[in-house]
């Protein structure tokens, strides 16, 4: 028992489930199956982005053009939805996915093949990206009424008694749960993010594990465009606006540390059901929507110490190190 | 250790060529050729920046006029300031993210005094010490908790700008004095705007201390390796709380100078700054994984992007074709070195 409650993950989970229960007790109604619900649905877009951000993370790398690319991904499908209404809905989605990958393979081309430092990478990518939307788009948004009512229905349409949406961020996360675990793909990205030098070593292709490791982060995005577009019913230049310190932040609250190597799927999708429990909780509590960010701030702030608490000494010194000598090794 | 998991810096200057007369001879310090001179950063920067000049003045008939080039300095004078510090701790391998929330803070900071009838020449005390406030508390949180620094500034960023969007709610705090006025939109001697001359001294003091100083060259040491800096009698920790809290203070300093060029406190005050910023030190040619750096390549980074904006506003191009322009400006300066070298060693 003791054991279990060492590890970060049923931690969070029982932080998680306090958090629900404490929010319940002051607003019953956030309790109710059809706010839960919400809750859960709201979580799917920040879950599936912060799974594929963890992939990322874990190789001592991370993706800041991820909400830039989710709005060009998603801007593309709207676009080709709403002057082509006839299409089938499988065509946009592919083309939000398609787009979503090749601009995930170009960061992982240029992390990967040239060994540029991720940061500056997806930065740099972050602004030619959301200024691509503009460029296609001409500044104009795309709205409910312009899109073909399929594309728009399909995240919330209910399979199941779950929307589509629910559905999908499972596959994801089943998949990114196979991936991380089973496969070498994934087993080779902890072991770059622990050591890459090493992992060059024994023989892991390093370059074209991390082509694809954006590449999938790209993806995922591509998805997510599409899914938030549809979802919001609307495609303009600003869509996820600073969206990707979000995903970052549930990433760090799940555990996933920062400086490569540590990270697991349970801990990335609890971090972000953490966020978006908060997020939800606000408005039911009636605490004045200034007052989120800055809670949520205070909330990430939280969780990081408690996380940095869990490591502890790793091993003497005679001199006094500077107590961050790990963490530091990823920027 | 450290850096083998960082892909090397690309703009290391090259290694000096040792004369072949004598195993033993050392030199005081390394030769210097046209050769060097070409390869350094700075030097590709200086050709950039004249290029953009000379591409913008054949192609805008109004482009070369010295009341104008001097009005667009205000542009980027404030993110400039906070460049400088950001410099520092990107050498010292920290960043802050959390700057624009800072100076959004101290923006509201100063309002609040305003309002609590602190006296004008107060105020920018206010926002230096409200910006130190927020620099301190990323500080202590990264070097007595040994968090790694993206993550906190990431949680402190929304912080910051959620404090302020608590006090300012959805209004805004306007009616600034007349001083805060003459800072953020009055010119010295009638041409030079104050904002520009103030970070050109600021850029001549940051320049001074990280190059010829101790504490300087202890910067670099840390950036290059903590460990080894620890081990040689740095107190590591603090020079990064003190750079912490300079960036901090300069970010409370551009928050001065900015309330009073748009003479008001906005909720979203600043937005999407710290990326620029970050941009800015980065296209500067200091190296995200430390050690490696200077102003004055800061200070022409700023510039160029400075009068590539400013080109772009006189042709009547919209601001977001700015943010492609600057991401490929920053993908193509990162990635054409290692192109280049990686085809100059197949040959």
């Amino acid at each position: 028992m003791n054991g279990l409650f060492k590890q970060r993950e049923p931690l969070l989970a029982l932080m998680v489930v306090a958090l629900v229960l404490a929010v319940g007790v002051g607003a019953p109604v956030f309790l109710s199956a059809a706010s839960l619900a919400n809750l859960v649905t709201d979580s799917t877009l920040l879950v599936m982005l912060a799974l594929a951000q963890m992939l990322v993370i874990v190789t001592r790398g991370v993706d800041l053009s991820v909400a830039s690319n989710l709005a060009l991904s998603g801007m593309v499908a709207a676009m080709l939805a709403s002057r082509h209404p006839e299409l089938p809905l499988a065509l946009p989605v592919l083309a939000a996915c398609a787009v979503g990958l090749a601009l995930g393979l170009v960061n992982g081309w240029l992390v990967g093949t040239l060994a540029l430092p991720p940061i500056v990478i997806t930065l740099g990518s972050m602004s030619v990206y959301r200024g691509l939307v503009f460029v296609l788009s001409g500044g104009t948004w795309v709205s409910a009424h312009q899109m073909p009512a399929n594309f728009v229905a399909f995240p919330l349409t209910r399979l199941l008694g779950m929307p589509n949406l629910v559905w999908i961020a499972a596959a994801v996360t089943l998949a990114m749960l196979f991936i991380a675990r089973h496969t070498r793909f994934g087993r080779d990205l902890y072991a770059i993010g622990n050591a890459p030098h090493c992992a060059g070593t024994i023989g892991i292709p390093t370059a074209r594990r991390l082509l694809w490791t954006y590449g999938l982060s790209g993806l995922v995005a591509g998805l997510c465009g599409y899914l938030w577009v549809a979802r919001y019913a609307v495609a303009y230049t600003e869509v996820a606006y600073g969206f990707e310190f979000t995903v970052i932040a549930a990433c760090v609250i799940g555990g996933v540390s920062i400086a490569g190597g540590v990270g697991s799927v349970t801990g990335a999708l609890l971090g972000a059901l953490f966020l978006t429990v908060i997020g939800n909780a606000l408005p039911v509590l009636q605490v004045s929507p200034f007052w989120q960010s800055a809670l949520t701030g205070l909330v990430i702030l939280a969780a990081v110490l408690v996380n940095a608490r869990g490591n502890g000494k790793r091993s003497r010194q005679i001199l006094p190190l500077h107590k961050n000598a790990l963490e530091q090794r990823a920027h | 250790m450290n850096s083998t998991a960082l892909p090397t810096d690309p703009v290391q200057p090259a290694q000096p060529s040792t004369p072949s007369t004598s195993r033993y001879t050392i030199l005081d310090r390394e030769t210097r050729g046209l050769k060097d001179l070409f390869g350094r950063w700075e030097a590709l920067l200086a050709l950039l920046l004249v290029l953009v000049f000379a591409a913008n003045s054949i192609v805008l008939p109004h482009f070369l006029d010295l009341y104008n080039l001097l009005d667009g300095t205000v542009n980027f004078s404030e993110k400039a300031m906070i460049a400088l510090p950001m410099a520092l701790l990107i050498i010292c391998r920290e960043i802050d993210i959390s700057v624009a929330g800072t100076l959004a803070l101290s923006s509201v900071a100063m309002g609040l005094a305003m309002h609590a009838g602190v006296p004008p020449a107060a105020l920018p005390l206010v926002a230096l010490a409200c910006g130190s406030a927020c620099g301190l508390l990323n500080g202590v949180l990264v070097t007595r908790f040994a968090l790694p620094s993206i993550v906190v500034t990431i949680g402190t960023v929304s912080l910051y700008r959620g404090l302020a969007s608590v006090v300012l709610g959805d209004k805004a705090f306007t009616g600034y004095p007349q001083l805060m006025a003459d800072w953020g939109q009055g010119y010295f001697f009638g041409i030079v705007p104050r904002e520009f001359v103030v970070l050109l001294v600021l850029a001549a003091v940051f320049a001074l201390v990280l190059h010829t100083t101790t504490w300087g060259r202890r910067i670099y040491a840390i950036g290059n390796n903590p460990d080894a800096a620890r081990f040689s009698g740095i107190a590591v920790d603090r020079y990064r709380l003190a750079l912490f809290m300079l960036t901090g203070a300069m970010a409370g300093l551009a928050a001065f100078f900015l309330t009073g060029r748009i003479a008001s406190t906005r909720p979203n005050i600043a937005t999407g700054w710290e990326l620029e910023v970050i941009t800015m030190v980065i296209l500067g040619g200091v190296s995200i994984a430390g050690g490696a750096g200077t102003i004055g390549g800061v200070l022409l980074a700023v510039l160029t992007l400075g009068v590539a904006t400013y080109g772009m506003s006189l042709a009547n191009i919209p601001g977001i074709y700015m943010t492609i322009v600057v991401g490929v400006l920053l993908l193509v300066t990162i990635a054409l070195p290692r192109l280049l070298r990686a085809r100059a060693a197949r040959k």
